[in-house]
C-alpha cells in the first residue's frame, strides 16, 4: 500500500517536472518570468546551505504552532463538548476566529508580538484553531448511540463516560482535523515571514522574489512543498500508529 | 426457586410515543431466575418497554404507571458495541473502567472476565483488537461483558439476530449455560430461538400492545426443536404471529419474508 502510494506521488512530480519543462520550452519563456526545472535544480543545489539554515527557523514555527493549535484546538473543543451551556458562548468566539482573515490581521500580530518567532506562531495557530476544535468537536458530539447505552447501563458517570468513552470515540474526527491542521501549518508561518521578519523561508522568498531571482523563489518554494508533505505524511503515519481503528481513505 | 418473586415489575404502565399511544394498562412482570421470551413485530414497543426496563430514556416519550426494578441488571443489544481501541480483555472488564467499583471489585471483575473469556473460548485471543475477530467471536467478547459483573438480571435484545445460523446456535447454548440461576428478558424476532431458549415465551401484540403468556415450560433449555411437543407449539405461533403481521396496521404480510414463509402451512 505504502510503495503504491510512493509510486502514485512520484508519477505525478514526475509528471508535473515534464509539464512545466515542456511548457518552457514551448513558449521559450525567460527564466525570470519562469525558469525551467533543471535550473531551479542547479540554483537549490547551490544555495542549498544557505535554504537548509532559513528552513530550520520555519519548522521551529511550523512545529510549535501545530504543537500550540492542536492543544488550544482540542482545549477548546472539550470544554465546549463537557460544559454545553458553555458552548452558546464560546462557540461564536470560535467562528470568530475563523471570520477573521488571517493574511490581513498577520502586520498586526508582528506589530503586537515583533519580529520574531512568536508573531509566527500566533498566526499559525490563529489559522490551525478552527479545524481542529471544529473536527473534535464534531466527533465529540456524534458517540455512538450504542456506547452511549452500554455506558448508561454501566452507570458510568459524566467524567467517566467522557474520558472512557466520548474522547477516545472522537480521536478518528480529531485525526482528520490533525490532518488538515498539518497541511496548512507551514502556511501559516510563511505568511508571518513574509510580513515581516528577518529569518526563514517566507523571508528568503520575498527577498528573492524583490530580487528578480526566480529560480531562487522557486527552490525555495519547492522546500516549502517539499516540507508541508513530509509534515502532512509524518502526521499521518504518526496517526494510524495512535488510533489504528480509524477507517481512513487512503490518499 | 421462589416463583412468586419477580424482578421486574410493570403495573398499569401507559407510555406515549410521539403522541402515540404504545401502551395502555399494561401489567406485565418477570419472575426471578427464569428466562423470559418477549416475542412481537418490530414497531410494537419492544425496543420502547426494553429501554426503559434497562432505565435508558426513549426520546419523545411520556410515561405514566409504575416501573419497579428490583435487581441491577446488564445489557446486550443487536450491536456487540465493543469499544475498537481496547483489546478483548479490557473490552470484558470495560465495568471496571466505567462503573464505580473499588479496588478489590475491580480485580474481581478482572479475574472474572479472565475465567469467563476462557469459558467461551477465547483466552488466547484476550490481548486481540475487536477487529481482528469474526462476528460470533465478537458476540461472545460482549456476552462475557455482560456477565463480568454478575448482575442478576440480564436483559439481551436480539443479540444474536446478527450471526450466522450455526455460529448462532453455538452462542445460544452457551448462553443458556452462563445465564443459568440468572433472571433473563430475551427479546427476539425468531420462534424458533425463543422456543428453544425461553421458560415462557411472551407475546408482545396490538394497538395499544398487551403482553400475553404463549407458552411456560417446565424443562429448561436448550430445547430439541424436533420434539413433537414443540413442533406443535412453533406451528401456533408462526400462525398466531403471522396473524399479528397481517393486522397490524399498513403492512400487509407479503412485507415480511417472514410471513411468506408461512402462509403455506
Amino acid at each position: 500500500m505504502i510503495s503504491a502510494r510512493l509510486r502514485r506521488l512520484s508519477f505525478l512530480i514526475f509528471g508535473l517536472l515534464i509539464l512545466w519543462e515542456g511548457i518552457v520550452f514551448l513558449f521559450q519563456l525567460q527564466p525570470y518570468i519562469l525558469p525551467s526545472p533543471d535550473r531551479v535544480f542547479l540554483v537549490l543545489a547551490a544555495k542549498l546551505p544557505l535554504i537548509a539554515h532559513e528552513a530550520l527557523t520555519t519548522i521551529t514555527e511550523t512545529l510549535l504552532g501545530l504543537l500550540l493549535g492542536t492543544l488550544f484546538g482540542c482545549a477548546m473543543a472539550l470544554l465546549l463538548a463537557f460544559f454545553q451551556s458553555l458552548s452558546l458562548w464560546l462557540l461564536p468566539l470560535v467562528i470568530i476566529s475563523q471570520a477573521l482573515p488571517t493574511f490581513a490581521i498577520a502586520p498586526l500580530f508582528v506589530i503586537w508580538f515583533g519580529y520574531g518567532l512568536v508573531s509566527k506562531i500566533a498566526i499559525t495557530v490563529l489559522m490551525l484553531f478552527f479545524p481542529i476544535t471544529s473536527a473534535f468537536y464534531d466527533g465529540l458530539r456524534q458517540t455512538d448511540s450504542d456506547w452511549l447505552d452500554l455506558a448508561k447501563a454501566m452507570k458510568a458517570t459524566k467524567w467517566r463516560l467522557f474520558w472512557h468513552v466520548r474522547i477516545p470515540a472522537a480521536l478518528p474526527a480529531l485525526a482528520s482535523g490533525l490532518r488538515m491542521a498539518a497541511a496548512i501549518a507551514p502556511i501559516g508561518a510563511i505568511v508571518g515571514e513574509w510580513v515581516g521578519s528577518s529569518q526563514g523561508l517566507g523571508y528568503l522568498m520575498l527577498n528573492a522574489n524583490a530580487q528578480m531571482q526566480i529560480d531562487f523563489m522557486f527552490a525555495t518554494l519547492f522546500i516549502v512543498t517539499f516540507l508541508a508533505l513530509l509534515l502532512y505524511f509524518g502526521m499521518d503515519y504518526l496517526l494510524r500508529l495512535f488510533i489504528p481503528w480509524e477507517a481512513h481513505e487512503k490518499i | 426457586m421462589n416463583s412468586r418473586s419477580f424482578d421486574v415489575y410493570l403495573k398499569n404502565l401507559c407510555l406515549w410515543y410521539d403522541e402515540h399511544l404504545l401502551f395502555h394498562n399494561l401489567n406485565w412482570s418477570l419472575p426471578s431466575q427464569q428466562w423470559t421470551c418477549l416475542l412481537g413485530q418490530s414497531g410494537i414497543g419492544k425496543s420502547t418497554l426494553l429501554r426503559l426496563i434497562t432505565g435508558l430514556s426513549a426520546k419523545n416519550s411520556k410515561l405514566q404507571g409504575t416501573v419497579l426494578i428490583t435487581k441491577p441488571l446488564a445489557y446486550l443489544g443487536q450491536n456487540d458495541a465493543l469499544l475498537p481501541w481496547l483489546t478483548v480483555f479490557d473490552n470484558a472488564c470495560l465495568s471496571a473502567r466505567l462503573g464505580s467499583y473499588s479496588k478489590t471489585e475491580k480485580r474481581m471483575i478482572k479475574k472474572r472476565a479472565q475465567y469467563l473469556l476462557q469459558r467461551v473460548g477465547l483466552e488466547a485471543v484476550s490481548n486481540f483488537y475487536p477487529r481482528q475477530l469474526s462476528g460470533g467471536m465478537r458476540q461472545r467478547v460482549a456476552l462475557v461483558r455482560t456477565l463480568v459483573e454478575e448482575n442478576p438480571l440480564i436483559v439481551l435484545d436480539e443479540p444474536f439476530s446478527r450471526l450466522d445460523a450455526i455460529t448462532r446456535y453455538q452462542l445460544q447454548n452457551l448462553a443458556v449455560e452462563l445465564l443459568k440461576n440468572k433472571t433473563v428478558l430475551f427479546v427476539t424476532h425468531d420462534p424458533a430461538e425463543a422456543l428453544r431458549l425461553g421458560d415462557r415465551i411472551d407475546l408482545l401484540s396490538g394497538q395499544p400492545a398487551t403482553i400475553k403468556t404463549f407458552a411456560r415450560f417446565t424443562t429448561s433449555g436448550p430445547r430439541d426443536l424436533s420434539s413433537p411437543e414443540i413442533l406443535t407449539l412453533q406451528k401456533k405461533l408462526y400462525q398466531i404471529l403471522s396473524a399479528a403481521y397481517s393486522n397490524h396496521s399498513g403492512l400487509q404480510p407479503t412485507d415480511h419474508p417472514f410471513a411468506l414463509k408461512t402462509a403455506g402451512q
